[in-house]
């Protein structure tokens, strides 16, 4: 009798319920991790924004929000994001049309490509547009190459334009991936039928595609909103003082104003914004699953008439302009000097502290961007496939809330994390102020999500038989494992820590907020040094950004080598 | 009147459809036979101006095609797997041609209601087209053909996607449909039972130029070419060598009127019967002798597996109450009349397709291969 209950057990599975014991031991950790690191601090923040004195003061909030400076902010906030988010979806639209739907040779390199900047460090991002749109930029050189000394110089740093511009280049690959995504699978013979029955192209681009890519467009439209809302990197140092997001004024609000409650009602303001978009956001990719699609094995042609040749050719050089021109930038400058060109930059970068505004040799940064990104790394792989393990075995209900949960710091804000760090854990009963553990902490937190993501849909894929033909071959669930989800699995924990590890050493929206003088990261470096005048500390952080642009790249073209899951896809 | 001249479409290195030429009168039903990638649907998009021909000219009723876009031509194509708007009701998709050519809302649903009732879907208009059986999809493919009033009907492979039973039943009511219509009609299909069935004239297919043009009864009677012969699936087709008016075969002498050299000689499907006390052989028919090595069941009949004694093994259709059982001695009796001589094979290799070998082919194809 109790050999065939252990039969039945083991010939289930791990991946079949394994008991809510089992799951709630795997949970253990997860929990742990993110009620200490995520709950607690944002329980603080709320705390701390609605009852500054200790007691419910909502007369206080309202005073912050009524504060015409907060009601700028806001507004400012709103405006940019969605005025980014239109421009992103006007560029982006036709590259997913071109990307999708052309063919051309070195497609598939580009499509590759483009999704390169997405996962660009925010500072490198705008490092690099700094540089382009700097009165020093090529762009001026060849304006004056081709009308003379007189050409009017270029100069959009500080700009709202520069912004949306960076907004632009980041979540170029959302509406491309997301979009181009869903358009590679819809019948191109829909679009023929159409026009066989007399829609004109763009009657039927109207009346066919565009309904049936409507989720897509949806779903694209409220990640890049979402993304843009909560830019902090590329607003603080490409606005310039007085275009402040709410991000960036929680940042004013900590670092130079030192009014925590202030900071803390900004913090509140932004939590529910992006609890609210995340809500649209989940209702909308519910409706693109449900979406009936039609797979197609042709659904790409080359260009043919003069048009369509025109149309890829001016989508190509629209990659090239906005894409390819700021990292190309970004290098050019760091290798320019009053000399000429030269690694007199790098060289600075690695010499003593003497000429630098860090407290410590600049190398050190890199040097520490890495330890505390094989930290953070090392536990989000840990924290995100518990917790995805657990997802997989659980019953439903705890599948999905534990996906859930783990979503949810995903998408609030990095500020807010940092934040929530900085006034949360400086005190018992978890004292870590000043401790450099902070970082790898804040690092892990953002980068749990993604490995959950790329964890769960493997481990949900593996075929149950394979552990039932195992269980009934003698191995025991311990075995399974090893056997067979770990082999299976492995690839995707490589590409997991790729990813982790990409996203800790770039990040800068938390990670400023808890590192400390002594222990800069590479981004908190460079804004650091783009923070100083000067034409030597303004080198070295296009020398810093563009190493890091080679560190994050070489981990993402790694996991690129693995081919598994998609960057950048919604 | 349809008229296609020197039509060559190239994709890349490939060319789908070849220097082709093809004309289809008014209210003709053209079908275009031929196997999978013989270039048959990429003339329809040609003709249909969703590709754009490398060279050759498209004309509808004198009207010139070329250079057309697609939503000025008035053509209906009816797509493979039908292509239904998967976001619209069937009212919608019928409707859409009318409402794109602009007209009032009111004609719309008319024209709706019309194409509904020719393909007997009154009553379906607010579904959605997704909520559809296979059969019924199919029928509102060809009601948003229809709707638009196309001056040319093209179908691609209208039955491809659907099961057999359905395929069968549509395939008796489409006739009568089409001609009800009495559109012009180019219809692509690889099946030969379709094509039969439907076509007043059948264009074969190879690729991208057309093998044979004729009307069914023509292409059973006469096939141009080995290729042409077997795609209709006659088995039977021997490599032949002519001298002095007789084709010498495996089964035998075969007369013929022909100048000497090798050929190809094709049995038509009436070529080979038993031979027996009912009906013995007569003295012009060929006597071959063998042995029964399998039979399978056909419905109303047998189609026997005979290895004869000269060697070939042939196939012959038998009734059911005289079949007789595998090991059995058995007697055919070959019709010499009922049979054609082919051009030599070009090996089914087109790159050996030169214009030497086409005049040869056509020389060949208006010969008759026996006494009259």
């Amino acid at each position: 009798m109790t050999d065939t209950a252990g039969t039945q057990r083991v010939a289930a599975g791990p991946a079949q319920r394994r008991g809510p014991a089992a799951t709630a031991a795997l949970l253990v950790v997860p929990v742990l991790f993110l009620g200490l690191f995520f709950v607690y601090p944002v329980a603080t923040i709320v705390l701390t924004g609605l009852r500054p004195e200790g007691v419910l003061d909502l007369g206080a909030v309202w005073q912050v929000l009524s504060d015409p400076v907060v009601r700028r902010v806001a507004w400012f906030t709103v405006w940019q994001a969605t005025v980014s988010t239109a421009l992103t979806l006007a560029l982006g639209l036709p590259g997913a049309y071109v990307l999708s739907r052309m063919r051309f040779r070195g497609r598939n390199v580009l499509r590759a490509a483009v999704t390169v900047p997405f996962v660009l460090p925010t500072v490198v991002v705008a490092s690099a547009f700094l540089a382009l749109l700097g009165p020093q930029s090529p762009v001026n050189s060849l304006l004056e190459g081709v009308f003379g000394a007189a050409a009017p110089t270029l100069d959009l740093r500080r700009t709202v334009t520069a912004i949306l511009i960076a907004h632009a280049f980041f979540n170029y690959a959302v509406v491309v991936r997301t979009v181009g995504g869903l358009w590679a699978l819809l019948d191109p013979r829909l679009e023929d039928a159409a026009r066989v029955l007399g829609a004109s192209r763009w009657q039927a681009f109207r009346e066919v595609s565009l309904p049936l890519l409507r989720p897509a467009i949806a779903s694209a439209t409220a990640i890049v909103f979402l993304f843009t809302f909560t830019s902090f990197g590329v607003v603080l140092i490409l606005g310039g003082p007085a275009r402040a997001t709410i991000e960036v004024e929680i940042h004013r609000a900590t670092t130079q104003l030192l009014d925590l409650p202030l900071a803390s009602v900004l913090a509140l303001l932004q939590l529910i914004a992006v609890v609210t978009s995340l809500v649209v956001y989940g209702r909308l990719q519910r409706r693109t699953t449900q979406q009936p699609l039609v797979a197609s094995e042709r659904a790409s042609r080359p260009a043919r008439t003069r048009g369509e040749r025109r149309f890829l050719r001016a989508n190509l050089a629209l990659m090239a302009g906005l894409l390819a021109a700021p990292l190309l930038v970004l290098a050019e400058r760091s290798l320019s000097t009053a000399q000429g060109y030269g690694l007199t930059h790098y060289r600075a970068l690695f010499s003593a502290t003497a000429d630098t505004i860090l407290t410590v040799p600049p190398w050190l940064a890199i040097r520490n961007s890495i330890t505390f990104a094989v930290a953070a790394t090392v536990i989000a792989l840990i924290v995100g496939g518990l917790a995805a393990t657990a997802a997989v075995t659980g019953h439903g209900r705890v599948a999905r809330f534990v996906d859930g949960a783990l979503m949810v710091p995903l998408g609030t804000s990095a500020v807010t994390v940092g934040f929530g760090f900085l006034i949360a854990l400086n005190r018992p009963p978890v004292d870590l102020r000043g401790s450099p553990l902070l970082i790898p902490l804040a690092q892990a937190l953002i980068a749990t999500p993604f490995v959950v993501r790329t964890l769960l849909p493997v481990l949900r894929s593996i075929d149950h038989r394979l552990r039932e033909a195992a269980a009934t071959l003698g191995a025991t669930p311990r075995r399974i494992w090893r056997e067979v989800d770990l082999p299976i699995v492995g690839r995707a924990l490589l590409v997991a820590a790729g990813f982790s590890f990409a996203i800790a050493v770039g990040e800068f929206g938390a990670t400023v907020f808890v590192a400390r003088a002594q222990f800069p990261t590479m981004p908190v470096a460079i804004f650091r040094m783009l923070g100083r005048p000067g034409a030597a500390n303004f080198g070295q952080a296009m020398a810093m950004s563009t190493i890091l642009m080679v560190v994050t790249a070489t981990a993402l073209l790694l996991i690129d080598r693995l081919r598994v899951g998609q960057v950048g896809r919604f | 009147m349809l008229d296609v001249r020197g039509l060559t479409v190239r994709y890349g290195d490939l060319v789908a459809v070849d220097d082709l030429d093809l004309t289809a009168d008014d209210g003709e039903v053209l079908c275009i036979l031929g196997p999978s990638g013989c270039g048959k649907s990429t003339l329809l998009r040609a003709i249909a101006g969703l590709v754009l021909p490398d060279t050759g000219t498209v004309s509808l009723d004198d009207d010139v095609l070329d250079g057309l876009r697609p939503d000025q031509r008035r053509v209906g194509l009816m797509f493979q797997d039908h292509a239904l708007f998967p976001h619209r009701t069937v009212a919608d998709n019928v409707g859409f041609g009318p409402r794109m050519r602009g007209n009032p809302r009111a004609e719309i649903a008319e024209r709706v209601r019309e194409a509904l009732t020719l393909v007997d879907l009154t009553g379906t208009e607010d579904r959605p087209v997704t909520a559809l059986s296979g059969g019924e999809q199919q029928r509102v493919a060809l009601a948003r053909a229809i709707a638009a009033r196309p001056r040319l009907l093209m179908l691609d492979e209208p039955l491809g996607s659907l099961d057999r039973a359905l395929r069968d039943r549509l395939l008796t009511e489409l006739p009568e449909l089409l001609r009800q219509l009495g559109t012009t009609v180019l219809y692509v299909t690889h099946d030969q039972d379709e094509a039969l069935a439907l076509a007043d004239r059948v264009a074969v297919m190879r690729q991208g130029r057309l093998e044979q043009v004729d009307t069914p009864d023509g292409l059973w009677r006469g096939p141009a070419n080995a290729f042409v012969a077997r795609f209709l699936g006659l088995e039977h087709l021997f490599a032949v060598e002519i001298a002095d008016g007789v084709a010498a075969t495996p089964l035998g002498e075969v007369p013929v009127d022909a100048p000497d050299g090798p050929a190809h000689l094709v049995l038509l499907l009436d070529a080979l019967r038993l031979a027996d006390e009912v009906r013995p052989r007569r003295a012009d028919e060929i006597e071959l002798d063998g042995e029964v090595v399998g039979r399978r069941f056909a419905g109303d009949h047998l189609r026997v597996r005979v290895r004869t004694r000269c060697g070939p093994e042939l196939t012959v259709p038998v009734w059911r109450g005289r079949a007789p059982a595998i090991g059995e001695p058995i007697t055919l009796a070959l019709d010499p009349r009922a049979t054609r001589l082919l051009p030599p094979d070009e090996t089914e290799d087109e790159t050996e397709d030169g214009p030497q070998e086409e005049s040869q082919a056509a020389s060949a194809s208006g010969q008759s291969p026996h006494p009259q």
